[in-house]
């Protein structure tokens, strides 16, 4: 187990210093000078214009350039925004937990649905029910979410008037960002509504964000259960005459969620990709809609760390998952 | 009244190519005490009929027979759930993989003490008794060691052990081992079936072998019954069927023992197991049959007495000593 | 398994099917995908046809009549079936002609990410061990971006046109090939038929692209299907975002961008767009999942 830790950190280092050098990389082949794009409109003088480069550092060498970049990194240091002035490591941090509240609110609801209704269409393969829900999935992971989105607004909050169709709560609460989840802090500030119409600003995105998780945990569900259903050891259980729900939901489940659990993990990269589209048409104040905004802002310093942060982020729960797949495959576990 | 009787039975699978007969016809009587052993080459059906009497096959396939009783119970007519009362625990089954066997999530301990709750509703403190007795049973060294250990972490040898401590934890009346030395090494073969007759001779249950290897049929079993391509060509008790074979097959396989090998090369049988796509007209041996006539190729035979081991065959052999004796 | 070898109650002899013929018995015998196949095939039809068969022309602005809902709603007319958009342009026309960019995406994206990736995957299969690991890593470090951020912020950096959006797209998917690939060149290396070809001392570009690759070939195409309906979701994504096709061109995400603001007014608009890229990406990933289960001889009935 020790060597298999030690092996994934090894490959975590090298993809890390990748990425942070292509983030790095990344404002440097932008086309025109960064320089004359921050100044805005207005332009500069020559003598201001140097002053800048030497500030930025622009005029040292490129390796020097990316081993302050590096250092800086790992200190907690991107810049700060071109627009608001603030450092991008602060606004990443503030914007983060809106994200995460809504990525967790969406892969609780995908795993919640997707892992029973792949066991149950695997246990009622080539049947009806089977059928329909394999056809619902593919619908689902064919989506293009942006229009499901807007499909959802349409119904939920136009024609039935059941759903906001921006933000993270309404307007009139108003209570201290203690933990950043619109959840918690509602709950925590006593006032009355206020969790209700946090729930109600999460539900849509939290479907739109969702669904193509679901779809794709729902089949893999079903084809790892397909898959080892046909073991020698699934016929080992029912020469034993164990009953089929213990066969199905014990000895079949247990080594069918080794690969679902790795595409639970996989699909964290999906899901922050999802999260750039439905941050935007909900105008959910996260990570997404901050990185979108910044790209059309031309505010370089924020989408470069941003990009970082990001990846680093996808990067720590793949490694997490790789190791929890350790803890759950005994193969690995006890070697 | 023997334990099992089996009549007629068959078994088909639904493919895409259509409807194929793992199983033809066979008939099959085991008694307690009784090791009978089944042998054929691979694609001869014998895994299958077995697989169909416990229960095992998948949904494509449909079991069909005349008769099939096990222990006074009609198994054609049981619920899933009464056939569960008695799969696993009077009738078990040992496979040929003991690696792929056991569940790789869970300890062995974990899965034998399963087995004896469900069955036997033990409760965990004399479920962990018991399946320590059985494992000094079945001759594995340090057992509660080796109960907590995983199926990956023991030799094949070990986990065969495994299943069949698994397999007699609730004293079956009848043990079914589908090749249960095939996958493992030569030395380790021997002691596995070493165990097994041990085992019937202590607890009196019946013992079917599932085996293509006559070596393994000669050493350990009573009565042989011997497949070829879905259908019981032979059976006779195991001593006759080695001095005297009527059916062309079972000839054909005994000289291929190395034992018997008079020549400097070793006798074969030319061609394969008839597939899918090539099952002859009439006997189904035919092709591969140095005997065969045009006779043989057009007509399908029937069974002949018991005085000739119910061979299936238009011109058994050995019919002279019959005579003489 | 012993069934697997068993034999069928007719007692003539049957031939065994060919290769291809086989291949077409699974697939036919998967409707989903059969359905699939024939909506793609009119898909591609009306790719290659749209100008001719479009009522009109997809830019031209009706000013007479904006937002005229489709012909079954109370003023609706025959003149635009579909109704028309904001600035009076026939839905259909637009709907029709937009097919062409989104399979024009789709070929553009599969033939450069396949060709590149396929490459880039048998040179890492084949090479020693640290260019291997090297190739790996720098696929590693670009599957660590989501795949819509990093294109997006690939055509931030070119410049938002439909041209930049599909190299972008072809780039992060290019990786998914490479790890493909290689899975199975390695997988294969170990056959003996390529140790026999090896004995008989055929070179390394023939080992690699006429021993190897042909027995690579089968996830590699289930591959290309999928990942062309990646592609069209990926860029009507970048031209919903506005950054992929830039208006007016009638591409599907782009136009579901511009009729945003009109989502309660006029649902054709919005719903229209949308419902062509969902029926297109689903008839794609039926086909796709069709490919699968007659490709993959372990998913096959025994």
């Amino acid at each position: 187990m020790l060597r298999y830790v030690l092996s994934r950190f090894a490959t975590f280092v090298p993809t890390f210093i990748g990425v942070t050098l292509i983030s790095f990389a990344f404002i440097r082949v932008l086309p025109g000078d960064p320089i004359i794009v921050m100044a805005g409109e207005r332009g500069m003088t020559q003598e201001r214009y140097d002053e800048l480069v030497k500030q930025f550092g622009f005029d040292r060498p490129i390796f020097v350039q990316f081993w302050d970049y590096l250092t800086g990194v790992l200190q907690g240091d991107l810049g700060n925004s071109y627009v608001t002035k603030k450092p991008v490591w602060d606004e990443f941090f503030a914007l983060f937990p809106a994200t995460l509240e809504l990525s967790i609110c969406a892969m609780i609801f995908a795993v919640a649905l997707g892992l029973p209704a792949g066991v149950i269409a695997a246990m009622n393969r080539g049947k009806f029910f089977d059928r329909t829900l394999m056809s619902t999935a593919l619908v689902g992971y064919s989506m293009p979410i942006f229009w499901w989105a807007l499909l959802l607004i349409i119904v939920f909050s136009g024609n039935l008037g059941w759903t906001p169709v921006s933000g993270r709560i309404d307007l009139l609460y108003y209570f201290d960002n203690v933990t950043g989840f619109m959840l918690i802090d509602s709950l925590l500030s006593g006032q009355d509504g206020a969790f209700g119409s946090a729930v109600r600003h999460l539900i849509l995105p939290t479907i739109v964000l969702g669904t193509i998780p679901l779809a794709v945990i729902a089949r893999q569900t079903r084809s790892a259960m397909l898959e080892v259903l046909g073991e020698d050891y699934i016929r080992t259980a029912r020469a034993k005459g164990l009953p089929p729900g213990r066969i199905n939901g014990l000895h079949a489940l247990r080594n069918a969620l080794i690969p679902v659990i790795t595409v639970i993990g996989l699909s964290v990269g999906t899901l922050l990709a999802g999260a750039i589209l439905t941050e935007t048409i909900f105008s959910w104040p996260g990570i997404g809609k901050w990185m979108v905004d910044s790209i059309f802002r031309r505010d370089y310093p924020v989408v470069q760390g941003g990009l970082l942060l990001i990846a680093v982020m996808v990067m720590i729960v793949n490694l997490t998952v790789d190791l929890l797949y350790g803890l759950i495959n005994p193969k690995i576990r006890k070697r | 009244m023997s334990l099992l009787r089996l009549r007629n039975l068959s078994v088909e699978f639904a493919t895409t190519g259509g409807r194929f007969r793992a199983v033809d016809k066979v008939d099959l009587d085991v008694d307690r005490g009784d090791v009978l052993a089944i042998v054929g080459e691979s694609g001869s059906g014998k895994s299958v009929s077995m697989l169909a009497l416990m229960g095992l096959l998948p949904w494509t396939a449909k079991v069909t027979a005349d008769e099939m009783t096990f222990d006074g119970h009609d198994l054609s007519k049981l619920s899933a759930r009464g056939r569960r009362r008695i799969v696993g625990k009077d009738m078990a089954m040992i496979f040929q993989e003991p690696m792929s066997s056991l569940n790789p999530c869970f300890t062995v301990g974990f899965q034998i003490r399963e087995t004896l709750r469900i069955h036997l509703g033990m409760d965990r403190k004399a479920a962990q008794k018991r399946a320590v007795e059985l494992f000094d049973l079945v001759g594995i060294p340090d057992p509660e060691q080796r109960l907590k250990a995983f199926p990956h972490q023991m030799s094949g040898g070990m986990n065969q052990r495994v299943m069949i401590a698994m397999a007699i934890s609730c004293n079956p009346k009848l043990l079914i081992a589908d090749e249960p030395t095939t996958a493992l090494d030569v030395t380790i073969q021997a002691q596995i079936l070493d165990l097994l007759v041990k085992l019937r001779d202590e607890t009196g249950m019946g013992l079917v072998l599932i085996t293509h290897d006559m070596g393994v049929v000669a050493e350990t079993a009573q009565r042989v019954s011997v497949h070829y391509a879905g259908q019981k060509v032979e059976e006779q008790p195991v001593r006759p069927l080695f001095r005297a074979p009527h059916h062309p097959y079972t000839s054909a396989l005994l000289a291929a023992l190395p034992e018997r090998a008079t020549d400097k090369r070793l006798p074969t049988i030319p061609g394969v197991v008839p597939g899918q796509f090539d099952r002859p007209k009439g006997c189904l041996f035919s092709p591969r049959c140095k005997f065969a006539d045009d006779h043989c190729r057009k007509v399908p035979p029937e069974p002949r007495g018991a005085d000739l081991g119910l061979a299936r065959c238009h011109y058994p052999l050995n019919t002279d000593e019959r005579l003489a004796s | 398994m012993d069934h697997a070898l068993s034999e069928e109650v007719e007692t003539q002899v049957e031939k065994r099917p060919g290769r291809l013929r086989e291949f077409w018995f699974y697939f036919r015998e998967n409707r989903g995908a059969v359905f699939g196949f024939w909506v793609f095939v009119a898909f591609v039809f009306i790719a290659a046809t749209a100008p001719w068969i479009a009522p009109h022309d997809p830019t031209e602005q009706f000013r007479q009549y904006t937002l005229l809902p489709p012909v079954w709603q109370e003023g609706g007319s025959w003149t635009f079936p579909l109704g028309t958009d904001p600035l009076g342009r026939d839905m259909l026309s637009r709907l029709l002609n937009g097919a062409r960019y989104s399979f024009f995406v789709g070929i553009v994206v599969v033939v450069v990410a396949a060709s590149g990736g396929i490459l880039i995957g048998l040179l890492a299969g084949f090479s020693p061990k640290w260019l291997d690991a090297i190739i790996m890593r720098l696929m590693d470090i670009i599957l660590a971006f989501p795949s819509l951020l990093l294109a997006l912020v690939l055509v931030a950096i070119l410049g938002p046109s439909l041209i930049n959006a599909m190299i972008a797209i072809a780039i992060v998917l290019q990786p998914h090939y490479v790890r493909l690939t290689r899975a199975s060149v390695i997988g294969e290396l170990n056959k003996d038929y390529v140790t026999s070809a090896r004995v008989a001392g055929a070179g390394l570009w023939r080992l690699m692209f006429v021993t190897v690759l042909p027995n690579c070939l089968a996830p590699i195409i289930v591959q290309a299907a999928l990942s062309f309906s990646t592609a069209i979701l990926d860029a009507a994504a970048l031209g919903f975002l506005g950054m992929g096709a830039q208006p007016p061109t009638p591409e599907w995400g782009t136009m579901l961008a511009e009729a945003r603001e009109f989502i309660l007014r006029a649902w054709w608009v919005v719903t229209l767009p949308g419902l062509a890229i969902l029926i297109t990406v689903l008839a794609i990933n039926l086909m796709g999942d069709g490919l699968r289960d007659a490709l993959d001889p372990k998913l096959k009935r025994s």
